[in-house]
């Protein structure tokens, strides 16, 4: 009875639409799974992250020795040592993302609803940063500082964000035009309020499909720095930085590179998938 | 002392192609609970003469002239003072009601925004009021429906909640911008009758812009007919209907389909095109197009005269005794 008062928004409108598509809900599910073992799966194991297995070097995945994927070159367990990685990368994706998207949504929406002289100079402080070279600064950074989680964190979300911004300033300028919009400036609300209640909600649609495609592209930063060697530090792991010691030795020990890369594809995968499916059930067509 | 008294406007657009002059010395007057239709075809500045009363012109635009409300000068304020009268003491609703409002946000909180930001009231009483408005404007179980979100009104329903948002603050002005463009037919009457009998309960001036000579016979007490940007006609609605004067508002009216004309008729349109704004005649700018055509027309700009008592012609036709 409730729900009936309620009335559905548009994001529960989405939100069914969404569940209809099998692709992303498979997906969903299936990262859903990834996650819970991440977190909760190094508790399972009898191995911790940093412990050394003397007797079982550079051994395959054995349900005996219980170590399930194996270990590395080290004696190190696999199975623990990737999902361990998987946080990692997670929280890289997430934090990452995090980050741009709260300082892309106010630089860009700003930048496109004030306008004019405003509107010019942010963007243009976003297209100086953007033609800085990436890597540079990273390297930069990381000589400067040392290697260190949350560097990584700020390099990566501090990079992120400019894409951010410019997409949502186009989304702004486009809504700033909207009759709704006009309608809430002869209401008399000022521009703070407009942005916040009017700009905002009508941008999530646009942003919630960049989200689903930026969280990988993250991960897949993340790991290309460990895969150079300038990311996360041992012991501690990444899914990047086990592809690249499996990489090593992918010959003798092809499972130390199969399954912290599969376990990659996979999250890499659902995530795209799932952007699809809400680029679908957030299909901009007006109602 | 006038409600809204406007005195020689000028609205002024800067584009790539020259300035465009939308609006050329415009003049009028509302009093308190009168309804003034503003009148004319696409082009002819009404909605920018509205619109700059409350400073809503685009980026590109600017005006000039006088805009007293309750006495008090608009041109002059600041962001500020405008924000606390746009919605407050001056309120508009907007031609399409399926657009002009916003699809994330529910009913409710849409309404209750404006009160909170304007009259600094607590969510509940805002609540409360709204639900007030809502019934004022005959949507039934409007306890119910304000949860709703725009896309589950159907479209007089929405011009309903528009109107109920307009009306919140109790404005002493409101601006409708063809407010029933959008609607059918059928709708369009309801609305109609419901904005003049909130009009007699709230005791408010409307300014009435529409293109349909239909709408303002059965909402306004007086007319002003625009083109190019100036004032052709002005006079109460029945003596307008009946004594039209100048040419334009004659075509006009001529060019509205009526139940007793003759089957197999053709209607009359008015030959020719609005003239650009970029370049307006020197003379009268209804002239190119003008049946009633005489030399000083071209050249010489009518001025304001009163044929009748109340009744104002800017046509040579009424001028000087010719």
């Amino acid at each position: 009875m409730t729900e009936e008062i309620r009335g559905r928004s548009l994001w529960q409108d989405a939100l069914a639409r969404l569940k209809r598509n099998r692709a992303a809900v498979t997906a969903l599910v299936l990262l859903a799974l990834i996650v819970l073992l991440v977190t909760a799966g190094p508790w399972l194991s009898p191995w911790s992250l940093d412990e050394i297995d003397w007797d079982h070097i550079s051994t395959p995945p054995s349900l005996e020795t219980r170590h399930w994927f194996g270990t590395d070159s080290v004696g190190r367990d696999l199975f623990v040592r990737t999902l361990h990685g998987g946080r990692m990368s997670l929280m890289v994706g997430l934090v990452a993302t995090a980050v741009s998207l709260v300082i892309g949504i106010a630089w860009g929406a700003t930048a496109g609803y004030l306008g004019g002289r405003v509107d010019g100079f942010m963007m243009r402080v976003v297209d100086i940063l953007y033609a800085m070279p990436f890597m540079f600064f990273v390297i930069l950074l990381m000589v400067f500082f040392g290697r260190d989680i949350l560097l990584i964190f700020v390099a990566i979300g501090a990079i992120n964000w400019l894409d951010m911004a410019r997409i949502v300033r186009g989304q702004t300028l486009a809504l700033k035009q909207r009759e709704f919009v006009e309608a809430a400036v002869a209401c008399g609300l000022t521009a703070p309020r407009i942005i916040a209640r009017h700009i905002v909600p009508n941008l999530l649609g646009v942003v919630a499909v960049y989200v689903t495609l930026t969280i990988p592209q993250v991960i897949l930063v993340e790991s290309f720095l460990s895969f150079l060697g300038l990311g996360v530090q041992e012991p501690a792991t990444s899914w990047g930085a086990l592809v690249n010691e499996g990489a090593q030795e992918m010959e003798s020990a092809p499972w130390s590179l199969l399954f912290p890369a599969g376990f990659l594809a996979a999250t890499l995968f659902c995530f795209n998938f799932i952007g699809d499916g809400l680029r679908d059930a957030l299909d901009p067509r007006d109602r | 002392m006038a409600l809204l008294e406007v005195k020689d406007l000028h609205v002024r657009f800067r584009t790539n192609d020259g300035e465009v002059r939308a609006v050329n010395g415009l003049s009028f007057s509302l009093e308190k609970g009168e309804t003034l239709g503003l009148v004319g075809e696409s082009g002819s500045g009404k909605s920018q003469a509205v619109l700059s009363i409350l400073q809503l012109l685009a980026d590109n635009g600017s005006f000039q002239g006088s805009i007293r409300f309750q006495g008090r000068e608009l041109s002059t304020l600041d962001r500020k003072a405008m924000n606390r009268i746009r919605g407050n003491r001056i309120a508009m609703i907007f031609q399409d009601p399926m657009t002009a409002l916003n699809g994330h946000l529910t009913v409710e909180r849409q309404m209750t925004e404006v009160l909170e930001h304007h009259e600094g009231v607590k969510r509940r009483e805002a609540r409360r009021r709204a639900i007030e408005m809502l019934e004022a404007v005959q949507i039934p179980d409007a306890h119910k429906r304000i949860r709703r979100y725009p896309h589950e009104f159907s479209g007089g329903m929405r011009q309903r909640v528009m109107i109920a948002m307009a009306l919140l603050c109790r404005p002493d002005l409101l601006i409708a911008d063809e407010p029933t463009t959008a609607l059918d037919v059928t709708v369009q009457a309801q609305i109609l009758r419901l904005l003049r009998d909130l009009q007699q309960e709230f005791h408010m001036g409307i300014l009435l812009i529409t293109h349909d000579l239909g709408v303002v016979a059965s909402l306004g007490d007086r007319v002003l007919v625009m083109y190019g940007g100036r004032t052709c006609e002005e006079a109460a609605v029945d003596e307008l209907f009946r004594h039209p004067r100048h040419p334009y508002t004659r075509g006009l009216l001529g060019s509205v389909p009526r139940l007793d004309t003759p089957a197999g008729e053709r209607l009359r349109a008015i030959p020719g095109n609005p003239p650009s704004l970029l370049a307006l005649p020197p003379g009268c700018a209804f002239a190119p197009r003008c049946g009633e055509r005489m030399a000083q027309c071209n050249e010489v700009q009518p001025a304001m005269r009163e044929a009748a008592p109340g009744h104002g012609v800017a046509c040579h036709l009424h001028g000087d005794g010719e």
